[in-house]
């Protein structure tokens, strides 16, 4: 194939270029056209059209997530915010943690294993290059209905490569979700959220600066995956001679990655990079382009010297390819001998394809011929902007005037109790065992408490003991019937779940997982949802410190129920007061938080097949009034759950199973609501029969309401008056259902 | 006491090894898989993770490795030596100990709290047990089912080399509900679950698997 | 140019849990054939630039042995392609 230069390029403005089949619009073609003053060459073209998709560019979303920005609270603990690989907040001591999440949904639906292993690769990865070692993972996923037979082949792989790759680079998989909606059936949701840790002076950013640095690309070799559509450059001429290997899937070796992360720890403990970025969608070309445009110079690369697994590579599929596995870095010439001998200890592959440069240009060449030469801020920063229409939907006022309370409801004792059995065998609420044994939870040693809890809580310091508490949450329901309401009851549960832990809530990542920006009302979801998300962080004083975008999640004209799912991490002083979520002997239990009668969108409902109504109210002062309630009295609670899918009804079982012992509860007015309304702002304690008058009156003195609902003790579930059901068949029937359906 | 922990590449729980040890009062010695140099210590550990990514076997190709080299002689000369999980692996592919680890008969990785009876105290490293104790430490792995031929189980019944057996139901479908073995001297053990995540109940199921580690002290001192 | 072919299988008395489940999902496929077992092994293909020469093939035997196989649980088969 003939190699497409700059100076080719220069002196054939007419030659016809295949913009439209790379994803581009007439305009943003002419744009580039205006920006090089020249028609791009083949490589520039294949830069532009992979770092303006909307999956590298957020074109769609960018105008509403500048809301993160302009409404952030303020916040001591902010370290690095958005616009790294990764948010940072200070925890104290000295240490510093960087979390996020990010999402890999397509390819999971092509290749459940690899999809799903890369997923965690790339997050494991985002997470390395800040300068932190990864110290946990939680995996929100959301799969089609439970007993589809699609469900059936993405579900098994997905958790096999979670799992595969997640235990074989020693990170522990502590936490996450698996739900099951129809509407995820074309189009799981694989999200992924890792953990770093890191001394201040430790925190690492993806800048080039320095005239004269070198930029080394280490990790893995390039073959070549991920291609897909840039193949067509490459298939313009009809070389023969060429084999025809363009995978669109990219496969992980987590082995590499696990030297990759010790080699890179020991290069930082020895302070010698300047900048460094990991490689993820669109590979080199982002790389390049993002650590240049972030530096005070411009960056010249040698693309040849790249070390190769396929020769055949032409040089638009290396700038392309989405080998895993690779990191890039700028290290000063000192410092060069020392980084190259760390990599051939760990037999991690290191090259030194280019240089930091004066100027503000990114120039590539291909064996001395000059292929690329851009301002990298216009391929990594300045890409197109889109200020999609949005509006509410017609289709929402009927959504919303069809309300849950309108269904026959089981009123005698029988048919609550077979209510409540069907409902803790459902899929969404049966025991996930099966799936989390796949994991391994305890590598690295520090997990204090791990899924099913409602936070991860990690050690990170063993002399000090102090640790961080993760949680990641989202009801889709609820946020289609309320896309704004729906989000801030997201992070109410997450803010909630970090708070029963034990721990003081600090920072938000967010996974935006919805449609397709063209459709008016997915967008709307979007613009609401997001409004939703910088309100909530500003009335909480949390900043989100990053995330990630993903849209297109729909098959022909069905959306995914818009899923922003939110991360929250907190820090918690003493990891040896972090607060259970079982108990033993016996015990008070109390319920805080109002019940109101607020079943739409619950789990109740969709057990009846039935979606509308308004979702329940959210009060995010409340949630805060409760955290530091839990926070004041923790000495004096034995153990604390809190209350969303399922209600009251799942959350009692869920705590009476891992305690493995009965209850005797009293329930004063409609026992069907109090069991199965899903009001926010709720938590269950057990406390000890002589803290309980005490408990009750602090939480009285805060304004919030308290529930004395009875005992623990015995072999059953007495619900007084109204039904009793064995603890033994509830466990057998919340056990049952997983293994049966994937076993 | 100096107690070497090896780490070969891919190796995961070398840190969690090193921590037991400190647990149990002694010096932790970090081993590089490329070194000959056992640095004078009084036991080595081989720990969990996926050395070479469990790539052609597990443990087949960091039996190869310098460390390795000096290891096996010193064992045969009666040198303390765990291997845990991955370090079980290594052991038996360099035929420090007998049979083979197989993939699990559920075909799934599987990390639970697991049950076992230690069946024999007269080890290097279970001598801190009363015989016939039943603890809990975690089991973490996809292969981890132990075969051998008839003789060999005999071998090891009659001559009673197994040290610990799984309790309840078999996880992996390991002949025997074998869980761990020693060899014919006693200083070789290899064990499937994990002690060194169980060393404090702040972080793991039990404190059950401190007493692998102490074992090695009380041997020697 | 020659391919020397090492193909290692469990040997038959070790339990092939992979085997057995491929021989399950067989069936369940709804394929015509219906094997009575399914033993899943590995095929390495090793590429020299000569056909080897007899003691070439003697050591290619001992890396089979040692390195690509564990004799305690596995056997090996060694084939030369041209």
């Amino acid at each position: 194939m003939s190699l497409d230069t700059v100076a080719i390029a220069s002196t054939t403005p007419e030659t016809t270029q295949p913009w439209r089949e790379l994803g581009l619009k007439e305009d943003e073609y002419a744009r580039i056209r205006e920006i090089l003053g020249r028609r791009p060459t083949s490589s520039e073209l294949a830069m532009y059209s992979v770092m303006w998709s909307e999956h590298c560019s957020y074109k769609s979303s960018k105008v509403h997530l500048r809301q993160f920005g302009e409404k952030a609270p303020k916040s001591d603990a902010l370290l690095v915010g958005i616009g790294e690989n990764a948010g940072v907040v200070d925890v104290g001591q000295g240490y510093a943690v960087t979390f996020k999440v990010e999402s890999h949904n397509h390819p999971s639906f092509i290749e459940p294993y690899q999809g799903a292993a890369t997923g965690v690769g790339g997050i494991v990865r985002d997470i390395l290059t800040m300068g932190a070692r990864p110290v946990a993972i939680l995996d929100p996923l959301r799969f089609g209905s439970a007993d589809a037979a699609d469900t059936k082949r993405v579900l098994p792989g997905v958790i096999a490569g979670i799992g595969g790759y997640g235990n074989c680079i020693g990170v522990p998989t502590v936490g996450g979700e698996v739900i099951f909606d129809k509407s995820y059936a074309g189009n799981p949701l694989v999200n992924a959220l890792c953990v770093g840790v890191m001394r201040h002076e430790d925190i690492k950013l993806a800048k080039a600066s320095g005239t004269g640095n070198l930029v080394v690309l280490f990790g893995a070799k390039t073959g070549g995956d991920g291609i897909g559509g840039v193949s067509v450059l490459a298939s313009e001429t009809f070389d023969e001679k060429k084999p025809t290997k363009r995978p669109a899937v990219q496969v992980g070796d987590p082995f590499t990655e696990k030297v990759l992360i010790e080699c890179s720890l020991e290069i930082f403990k020895e302070d010698l990079v300047v900048g460094i970025q990991d490689l993820g969608g669109a590979g080199l070309s982002c790389a390049t382009s993002e650590l240049a445009s972030a530096g005070t110079g411009g960056m010249r690369v040698e693309l040849d010297r790249v070390p190769l697994r396929d020769a055949n590579l032409s040089p638009e599929e290396i700038l392309m390819s989405e080998s895993q596995e690779r990191m890039c870095a700028v290290v000063e010439p000192s410092k060069i001998d020392r980084f190259l001998e760390i990599c051939k200890k760990w037999d991690v592959v290191a090259t030194v394809i280019g240089e930091v440069t004066s100027g503000n240009h990114l120039e590539i060449t291909w064996h001395g011929q000059l292929i690329v030469d851009v301002p990298p801020r216009t391929v990594a920063h300045d890409g197109p902007v889109y200020q999609r229409p949005f509006h509410r939907p017609k289709s929402q006022e009927e959504l919303v005037a069809n309300g849950a309370e309108k269904l026959d409801r089981p009123s005698s004792g029988k048919d609550l109790a077979d209510a409540i059995v069907d409902l803790i065998s459902s899929p969404n609420m049966a025991d996930k065992s099966w799936i989390t044994s796949q994991y391994d939870k305890y590598v690295q040693g520090n997990t204090v408490a791990a899924g099913p809890s409602d936070a991860a809580v990690i050690r990170i310091d063993e002399q000090s003991f102090l640790g961080v508490a993760v949680a990641t949450d989202c009801n889709g329901r609820f946020c289609a019937l309320d896309p704004y309401e729906g989000t801030q009851l997201a992070l109410a549960e997450a803010f909630r779940n970090v708070a029963v832990s034990g721990a003081k809530p600090l920072a938000i990542t967010n996974c935006l997982n919805f449609g397709s920006p063209e459709d008016p009302g997915v967008m709307w979801q979007f613009a609401e949802s997001v409004r939703a998300l910088a309100d909530g962080a500003l009335e909480m004083g949390l900043p989100v410190t990053g995330g990630n975008v993903s849209f297109y999640n729909q098959t022909g004209n069905v959306a995914i129920l818009p899923t922003p799912v939110i991360g929250v991490l907190g820090v918690i002083d003493d990891v040896r007061k972090a607060i259970p979520y079982k108990f033993s002997g016996e015990k008070e239990l109390i319920l805080l938080g109002e019940t109101l009668e607020e079943l739409s969108g619950g789990e109740w409902a969709d057990r009846h097949g039935h979606l509308g109504g308004i979702p329940p109210r959210v009060n995010l002062q409340r949630e805060i009034a409760l955290a530091k309630f839990i926070d004041a009295q923790r000495d004096f609670i034995a153990a604390a759950h809190d209350l969303s899918d399922g209600g009251l009804a799942v959350a009692l079982i869920e705590m009476l199973l891992h305690s493995e012992t009965g209850a005797t509860i009293s329930i004063h007015g409609d026992p069907f609501m109090h069991l199965f309304s899903e009001s926010s702002g709720r938590i269950l304690l057990a406390v000890n029969p002589e803290d309980s008058n005490y408990l009750v009156g602090k939480a009285t003195d805060a304004g919030i309401t308290t529930t004395r609902l009875g005992k623990s003790g015995g072999e059953n579930l007495e619900i007084a008056g109204v039904l009793s059901l064995s603890m033994i068949h509830l466990r057998e029937a919340n056990q049952r259902t997983i293994p049966e359906l994937f076993g | 006491m100096r107690v070497g922990v090896v780490t070969f590449p891919g190796t995961l729980d070398d840190h969690d090894a090193a921590r037991a040890v400190r647990f149990a009062g002694g010096e932790a010695i970090s081993l590089w898989h490329g070194d000959k140099d056992l640095q004078d210590v009084a036991g080595v550990i081989l720990p969990g993770g996926f050395s070479y990514g469990d790539y052609l076997r597990c443990g087949a190709i960091a039996r190869f490795s310098p460390i390795m080299r000096a290891i096996i002689p010193a064992a045969e000369k009666g040198l303390p030596v765990l291997g845990i999980c991955n370090g079980f692996q290594v052991l038996c592919e360099s035929h420090l100990l007998p049979g083979a680890l197989t993939r699990n008969v559920g075909l799934h990785f599987l990390c639970r709290d697991q049950e076992i009876e230690i069946v024999n105290n007269d080890s290097a490293w279970t001598a801190d047990f009363a015989k016939g104790s039943k603890i809990t430490i975690p089991l973490k792995n996809g292969e981890g089912s132990f075969q051998c031929d008839d003789k060999t189980l005999k071998d090891l019944e009659e001559n009673n080399r197994v040290i610990a057996r799984y309790v309840g139901v078999n996880p992996n479908g390991s002949r025997n509900a074998i869980a761990g073995i020693t060899n014919e001297r006693g200083n070789v053990v290899g064990i499937m679950p994990h002690p060194e995540h169980a060393i404090d109940p702040l972080t793991g199921p039990t404190a059950d698997g401190l007493s692998f580690f102490t074992s090695l002290l009380k041997t020697r001192v | 140019m020659a391919k020397v072919i090492v193909d290692v299988l469990l040997k038959d008395e070790i339990l092939d849990p992979q085997g057995d489940a491929i021989s399950r999902a067989i069936p369940r496929m709804g394929f015509a054939f219906k094997p009575t077992n399914v033993r899943q092994g590995k095929s390495f293909i090793l590429t020299l630039d000569h056909t080897p020469s007899a003691s070439e093939l003697k050591e290619i035997e001992s890396a089979a042995a040692t390195l690509l196989s564990n004799p305690v649980i596995e056997t090996f088969t060694i084939r030369v392609e041209n």
